[in-house]
């Protein structure tokens, strides 16, 4: 009951003060905190595998990709946030207003007259077995399809950033790999017997 | 035991802060893609806190899948943000109707 408590309050924290923050750098490590919590949030909901791979893909990948591009790229962020406070009774409006029907929405669902749907049961937990033994039971059978396409848009991702970061740099000598495996030793080796104070000619 | 709606709640509030993130921060464009990583989350916190109270698995699975596009998304966003700052030395992209062709 308090760990929830703790664990919303310090993500909901954290999510602020990563869109609040002047230095993006801060904003990646509130980021990185708003996860954390989140993931331990996931795990007193019982759903440790997803709380653990929240921890490893969005800490370990994507934060630390974040990391990369906003010390690599040389910015000027004050210039940045010329905007913030021009923006601010727009984007409070916005927020308001979702938040508003997101009221309604969940107060409607109270007063009953939203239904929320039951599930068929094809999906159920297995008896006995542990959170992730359940999960790779469905992914593995129901959803293998599924998988298999998350896994395409992966590799279509990987291949599309390394596409449009790729860069040919002119002035560079490469390694020729068919050159180096051509050679033969009598083309690469000479033999010479040079006389004493003459010295090799090449 | 705590019930499903404190989860919409906390989950809903942090999906508010990522939106209200993209409207503070329009010119930042890596501020924006957090702030989109936030929104996610809030959605992944909804479908596993529902997944979890309703005693149905597909919740998770769908959350695993919303986790795969986020990455991609993440490391696209971060690629073109790369080769656009390549070009035009800034990330300012409230003046992205400039780049023509």
């Amino acid at each position: 009951m308090l760990t929830f408590y703790l664990f919303a309050g310090i993500m909901l924290a954290a999510a602020a003060f990563t869109i609040l923050a002047r230095n993006p750098v801060h904003s990646v490590l509130w980021l990185i905190v708003a996860f954390f919590n989140a993931a331990g949030l996931m795990v007193l909901a019982g759903a440790e595998f997803i709380a653990m791979l929240l921890v490893i893909v969005y800490v370990g990948a994507v934060a630390v990709l974040f990391l990369f591009v906003v010390m690599m790229l040389d910015i000027d962020f004050a210039e940045l946030r010329a905007g913030f406070i021009k923006n601010f009774p727009l984007g409070l409006a916005v927020a308001i207003v979702l938040l508003a029907e997101i009221v309604l929405g969940m107060g409607a669902y109270q007063a009953g007259s939203l239904k929320l749907g039951t599930p068929d049961g094809s999906g159920a937990p297995v008896a006995g077995a542990s959170n992730i033994e359940a999960i790779g039971a469905l992914l593995y059978g129901k959803y293998l399809f599924l998988f298999e396409a998350a896994g395409i848009i992966l590799l279509v991702a990987m291949v599309g950033a390394i596409v449009l970061t790729h860069r040919q740099r002119g002035g560079v000598r490469g390694q020729n790999i068919a050159n180096q495996v051509a050679r033969r030793p009598d083309e690469a080796v000479i033999n010479m017997q040079p006389e004493v104070g003459q010295g090799v000619k090449l | 035991m705590i019930g499903v709606e404190h989860y919409v709640v906390v989950s809903s509030i942090l999906f508010v802060l990522g939106v209200l993130g993209i409207f503070l921060n329009r010119k930042n464009v890596i501020i924006i893609l957090m702030a989109i990583e936030l929104i996610l989350l809030s959605v992944n916190l909804n479908l596993v806190a529902f997944s979890s109270f309703l005693g149905d698995l597909t919740g998770q699975i769908f959350a695993m899948f919303v986790l795969t596009v986020a990455a991609g998304e993440a490391a696209i966003g971060l690629a073109i943000l790369v080769i656009y700052f390549r070009r035009r030395g800034t990330i300012a992209v409230d003046d992205v109707n400039r780049m023509k062709g």
